[in-house]
């Protein structure tokens, strides 16, 4: 086990390291912003994190899981490969930018940008699931990969999403549980049906959620969900020229 | 010389804030604690602090900070002050040596009250005097400026590292029932010691991470009430704003912070009728006033603390409440090394501006 206190990031990625290459697991706990911890973490390997991990968790990660018990800065799994990141608490702002493959699962909320510019292509497949909602910008240019947005104890007051959902996607999907305000959806966004392989799709996404965070699958299915998805491929085709 | 590419500086500023709504006084160091979390943010080329409630022996005055470059300036300086505001007390401001603060300006401090003769000959309002002797000061008085002229608070600022420049300014030796507190990476201005945060006029002060990309609209705007921007950065143009705002059209603090985060047209065309056009009217009004480019903002103050975000979200701001405290950072973690277990905490979204009122006025305080 490594305590991290006030000490320098540098030194306490050092040491995850030192540890992984002699086990597969190590804890971290009383971690304070100490950034960049899980960076390209491989397969095989795991880190559970006990505080409050800095910016840029698990970027690169390739393949490697990673728990957090506490709450999660700017940029988690930026730009990952692989692998999956669960997270007891809430995650700040761009979390899962760039993200190519593996999952992500938030039990609480995700502030903005969540899932900017996610993409997908052939069997990589980037999965991010928030418990409860997101704020501006989810799934901005959004190119692949799927989006779930469960909207579990949401306070009076506040929205399944803020502004600007999903503006520029074009590629991908978000599920959505539950009302949500369209006056925050961009205009290039689709509301549309689960069709038979949505729901199994998610269905296996939403066990797996309920398995981490101890929560009640057939509540959670009880109520129904719709599928965003882009309108055209080239949302902004026209921005800067009519033709 | 490592070339850029061969070598990554990690930064982005750092801002952090604490207040005790009740007016209790809470020790610098907790703010050099927070702030020092985020080291990384910034780069050593200017760090600061603004602290609320710090003078008690001394607050009927206006507390003036200044820098000078030279002997010549300091004399000049005095010279200004001494005819337009009756000083009791010039002192330097007690610096404790550090290693990594070296070739700072002379720094002084002047307790006073303005020139009671020379305010009713200029015909202004106390408030207006004040703020004309500094920008007078700053503007035609080569190597000295006022860094702070409020009452019962005062700015700390120098390049170095925040942490650094509070050991500098001994803030453990302060108490304050409001801090705010920058770590700065300079990127398009000198980082040199008047351009460190925070930006001060009167009792308003300015913390700031990002870029004011409408600095010229806003300064051609805020120049034609005789202000002048003579720190060499953009964050100063908001102070000016503020005040202009606050203290000349005596705006409400929620709506002057619309004004500087207003949506964007299209946003207003969705809104009910009412917000429409509330919205409407202060872009119409106050055009040269809305700030844009990425920033995270905090506005310290005797009236509270407010903390604003670009409407489009580009930097990241955190906020908690625990009891009568509420604290501000850029990141959680330096929320949560000085206040492990909060009841709420939560991220800033872009213009939705977050005012944490002080519930006490001063005057109350005595009574």
């Amino acid at each position: 086990m490594i305590e991290a206190g006030l000490r320098r990031y540098e030194e306490i990625n050092d040491e995850i390291k030192a540890t992984l290459s002699k086990r597969n697991k190590c804890t971290v706990k009383d971690v304070n912003g100490q950034r960049y911890i899980g960076c390209a973490l491989d397969e095989g390997k795991t880190i559970e994190i006990y505080g409050t991990p800095g910016n840029d968790m698990a970027c690169y990660l390739n393949g490697g899981k990673i728990v957090v018990y506490g709450n999660c800065q700017d940029a988690v799994g930026n730009t990952m490969n692989g692998g999956e990141i669960v997270v007891h608490g809430h995650s700040g702002d761009a979390m899962g930018y760039g993200m190519r493959d593996g999952q992500i699962y938030i039990r609480d909320n995700v502030a903005c940008r969540g899932g900017i510019h996610m993409k997908e292509f052939r069997e990589m497949r980037p999965v991010l699931v928030i418990g409860q909602n997101a704020g501006s910008f989810l799934g901005e240019y959004m190119a692949g990969g799927t989006i779930v947005l469960l909207g579990l104890d949401i306070k009076h007051g506040e929205k399944l999403f803020g502004t600007h959902c999903a503006s520029g996607m074009h590629g991908g999907k978000i599920f959505v549980r539950g009302t949500f305000p369209k006056e925050n959806l961009s205009h290039n966004i689709k509301v549309e049906k689960l069709n038979a392989e949505d729901e199994k799709e998610l269905k296996s996404y939403v066990k797996k959620y309920c398995k981490y965070f101890d929560a009640d699958f057939e509540e959670i299915m009880a109520k129904p969900f719709k599928k965003l998805v882009p309108a055209t491929s080239r949302p902004y085709a026209n921005l800067y020229t009519p033709n | 010389m490592l070339k850029e590419g061969q070598v990554r500086i990690p930064s982005g500023c750092a801002i952090a804030a604490i207040i005790d709504r009740k007016g209790n006084k809470i020790n610098g160091s907790e703010i050099i604690k927070s702030i020092a979390l985020m080291h990384d943010r910034s780069n050593g080329l200017g760090g600061g602090f603004a602290a609320y409630g710090i003078y008690p022996e001394h607050k009927e005055d206006y507390a003036i900070h200044v820098f000078y470059d030279n002997a010549d300036a300091k004399k000049q300086c005095e010279d200004f002050l001494f005819k337009h505001f009756n000083i009791d007390v010039a002192e330097r401001i007690p610096t404790r040596k550090v290693q990594s603060i070296e070739n700072g300006p002379d720094i002084w401090r002047y307790f006073g009250r303005a020139n009671r003769v020379r305010m009713k000959n200029a015909r202004l309002d106390e408030l207006e005097y004040v703020a004309q002797c500094v920008t007078n000061v700053n503007n035609s008085i080569d190597g000295a400026y006022i860094f702070s002229s409020g009452k019962n608070m005062g700015c700390f600022k120098a390049v170095g590292y925040p942490e650094d420049v509070g050991e500098f300014y001994m803030l453990d030796q302060y108490d304050a029932y409001l801090w705010t507190a920058h770590g700065r990476f300079p990127t398009n201005t000198p980082g040199w010691w008047g351009g460190s945060h925070p930006f001060n006029i009167l009792d308003w002060s300015i913390v700031h991470n990002g870029e004011i990309s409408s600095y010229d609209t806003n300064r051609r705007y805020i120049e034609q009430f005789g202000y002048i921007c003579t720190m060499q950065t953009d964050t100063e143009v908001i102070t000016y704003l503020f005040d202009h705002l606050l203290r000349h059209h005596k705006l409400p603090m929620e709506v002057a912070a619309d004004v500087l985060t207003a949506p964007e047209w299209d946003e207003i065309d969705r809104m009910d009728a009412d917000k429409k056009e509330y919205f409407t009217n202060l872009r119409a009004i106050y055009s040269g006033a809305l700030v844009n480019g990425p920033f995270s903002v905090i506005l310290g103050s005797n009236k509270g603390l407010l903390a604003i975000n670009d409407r489009l979200k580009l930097r990241s701001l955190t906020a908690a409440t625990k009891g009568d405290r509420a604290y501000f950072a850029s990141e959680e973690s330096a929320i949560r090394i000085i206040c492990p277990d909060p009841d709420k905490v939560w991220s800033v979204s872009g213009a939705e501006p977050v005012f944490i009122p002080l519930e006490i006025e001063e005057e109350e305080v005595d009574d």
